[in-house]
């Protein structure tokens, strides 16, 4: 296991890159620690895949470097890094059996017939493909396979990290729960360092101690799943974690106070705003308030999603996204208020702090 | 044992057994008709039984142009498939390499199999052709018309520029439909080049190489024009295939029934043997 440091690590695809758009990652300066569980999460072309084929060697980054405890791996190839990766969709030797799958990645780099046979049949016994020893891989099913997939990344122990991209993608939802809490045991059983790609962030939260959010091949944050819930650093987390996510309102700030077209929202504290930017108000649907006080609002829809109703209504010719409680009534004269605990200010989409 | 029995399909399958009737069936039935009988023109057949097979089967003149034969597609097979693999994993995947090697690849299979034959004639000529010049001034005592040996040589050679271009473009085309992900795992399990190959590239290849198998075997197992024209069969009747043979039977001889006993039990071993490849081939790692 290994700490895996990112030195101002920037990557293009093409052969010049000139402006920034031409990055596919823009620059990415983080710390993995040792044994720590990561999920890097964004939509799709965020450059959170291009940032795992880095550190497993894949790709070589265009600036930058690349640190192993401490050594420089930047031009070392996949296999001098001694890295386990699955990947998105199930890669299966066709012709092999389910042992030989997992046997593989040990075979060829000579480890002795009874330690492979001892990890094999270890592996199997974790992902649970101990009763198909002998099957061939070919005909199998989409999980099987993954699972073969995830038992090859497994089987290694000496490895440095073991980074998934998107590995459950093509899993029924049942089994998803299955296997990523069977990765959590892992994780907590022996110690790797683990880095994994989602787009899907409850598999993002569920799985990592550490979030990292990323946007236009930027890190925008890196927090536990708590903090990107109650402090988004940016709109864009804001928005994309959480469901619904943040409602995001353009506001004008005088003081302690924001002003909504002819609403005044009063702030938990002041502003310490550098410049004058496009200022926002940030809040999540579970900290607004429906009832009978605060602003006038007119309800578009209620959208029930089981556990909880989801309320769209428009506040100042602004959406507004409410969570109520399933038995709630929802007032004929409906009013809204924020929780100040939950309000975020964001100049330029960027979290400001305000003073006490 | 419950399938519904749907007698509409035939009108649907009909065009098909049409143009097949008059394409293959009929002719084939006409050939079956002249080997069962015995002809001295003037459109008087005599009935002959099986008469003609029987000599077929035991003439050594239709046993050797069969040894021949098979001796020329086993080298063809085992030099092409081999070299047609060879080429296509040595072939770029992106950039303007890619439409260079393809048309390169393309033009020998573009040429009709007689000038195919002419260009080899010309250019095995020690009087006037490149190769056979450029081997006589290197001192290499080189003449496909006289030398039995030299004489195979020329026409293999002809037969693997014209034709492995087939087998390296259908297996160019099996190999880029490997997706990446493939080749990334295999990095990251450490796998060396060989077993890249034999664990990704080869299964992958399964079904291009069938076809790249049966065809070339069938080919090769019917060639006619292009050693006629080189060597026309010769020196003596070392290069005379079966089909060559079969020609020079019914056309120079005109012995019309004995050439289509022989035209019969001719397409019976291709059938055969074509349908053993694909057997073995299709079943072949799929049990076990």
């Amino acid at each position: 296991m290994a700490r895996i440091e990112c030195n101002h690590i920037r990557h293009a695809y093409g052969a010049n890159p000139s402006s920034p758009k031409d990055y596919a990652l823009k620059e990415v300066h983080h710390t993995f620690e040792d044994g720590g569980a990561y999920a890097l999460l964004g939509p799709s072309g965020c450059g959170k895949t291009t940032l795992l084929n880095i550190i497993s060697g894949l790709l070589h980054p265009s600036h930058g470097e690349l640190l192993f405890d401490g050594r420089d791996v930047t031009h070392l190839s996949t296999q001098e890094r001694n890295i386990a990766q699955v990947f998105q969709f199930p890669v299966v030797y066709d012709t092999m059996s389910v042992y030989d799958n997992l046997a593989f990645p040990l075979r060829n780099r000579g480890v002795p017939e009874a330690d492979v046979d001892r990890r094999v049949r270890e592996t199997l016994e974790m992902t649970g493909l101990a009763d198909m020893v002998r099957r061939r891989a070919r005909g199998l099913t989409a999980d099987q396979k993954q699972k073969i997939s995830l038992g090859r990344g497994l089987v290694r122990h000496d490895v440095n990290a073991i980074l998934f991209d998107e590995p459950l993608t093509v899993i029924d939802p049942h089994m998803k729960w299955v296997l990523r809490s069977q990765l959590k045991q892992l994780h907590k059983r022996f110690g790797y360092t683990m880095v994994y790609v989602t787009h899907d962030q409850t598999e993002a939260l569920t799985f990592a101690d550490h979030v990292v959010v990323m946007y236009e091949g930027e890190v925008v944050q890196i927090g536990t799943p708590a903090e990107l819930f109650e402090r988004p650093k940016h709109t864009f987390v804001g928005y994309f974690i959480g469901s619904p996510g943040m409602n995001v309102l353009p506001v004008s700030v005088d003081g302690s106070n924001a002003k909504l077209g002819s609403q005044t929202i009063e702030l938990p504290g002041a502003p310490k705003m550098a410049g004058a930017g496009a200022i926002e108000l940030g809040i999540r649907p579970e900290y607004v308030r429906l009832g009978a006080a605060g602003m006038p609002a007119t309800i578009r829809k209620v959208e029930d999603i089981g556990r909880h109703k989801v309320v769209r209504a428009s506040l100042e010719g602004c959406d507004v996204a409410v969570i109520v409680g399933e038995d709630a009534e929802i007032p004929a004269d409906p009013r809204i208020e924020f929780d100040p605990a939950g309000i975020n200010l964001y100049a330029d989409s960027w979290r400001v702090e305000m003073g006490g | 044992m419950d399938k519904p029995w749907n007698n509409k399909a035939w009108f649907m399958v009909l065009p098909v057994l049409l143009l097949v009737a008059f394409s293959a069936i009929i002719p084939l039935m006409t050939v079956v008709n002249y080997s069962v009988q015995d002809t001295f023109g003037n459109n008087e057949f005599f009935w002959a039984g099986t008469d003609w097979y029987q000599e077929v089967l035991a003439s050594d003149r239709f046993w050797n142009s069969m040894g021949r034969n098979l001796v020329f597609s086993a080298i063809i097979l085992a030099i092409q498939i081999p070299l047609g693999i060879f080429i296509a994993l040595n072939m770029p995947r992106s950039g303007w390499g890619v439409s260079v090697c393809l048309v390169l690849m393309a033009l020998p299979l573009l040429i009709p199999w007689n000038v195919v034959g002419t260009i080899w004639q010309v250019f095995g000529r020690i009087d006037i052709g490149l190769l056979g010049y450029s081997l006589a001034a290197l001192g290499i005592d080189y003449n496909y018309v006289n030398d039995p040996f030299d004489a195979w040589i020329t026409v293999i050679l002809m037969d693997v520029w014209h034709w492995t271009s087939l087998v390296v473009l259908l297996c160019y085309a099996g190999l880029v439909s490997i997706p990446d992900a493939y080749y990334q795992a295999a990095k990251i399990d450490g796998a060396s080049r060989w077993a890249i190959f034999r664990y990704i590239q080869l299964p992958k290849m399964n079904r291009v190489l069938l076809i790249a198998v049966l065809l070339r075997f069938m080919d090769s197992f019917m060639i006619y024009t292009e050693p006629f024209v080189v060597t026309g069969g010769g020196p003596g009747n070392t290069t005379t295939f079966l089909s060559i043979d079969l020609v020079k039977l019914a056309i120079g001889e005109f012995n019309l029934g004995e050439a289509a006993a022989m035209s019969i039990v001719y397409f019976l071993i291709v059938l055969l043997l074509s349908w053993v490849f694909y057997t073995v081939m299709t079943n072949y790692g799929q049990e076990r």
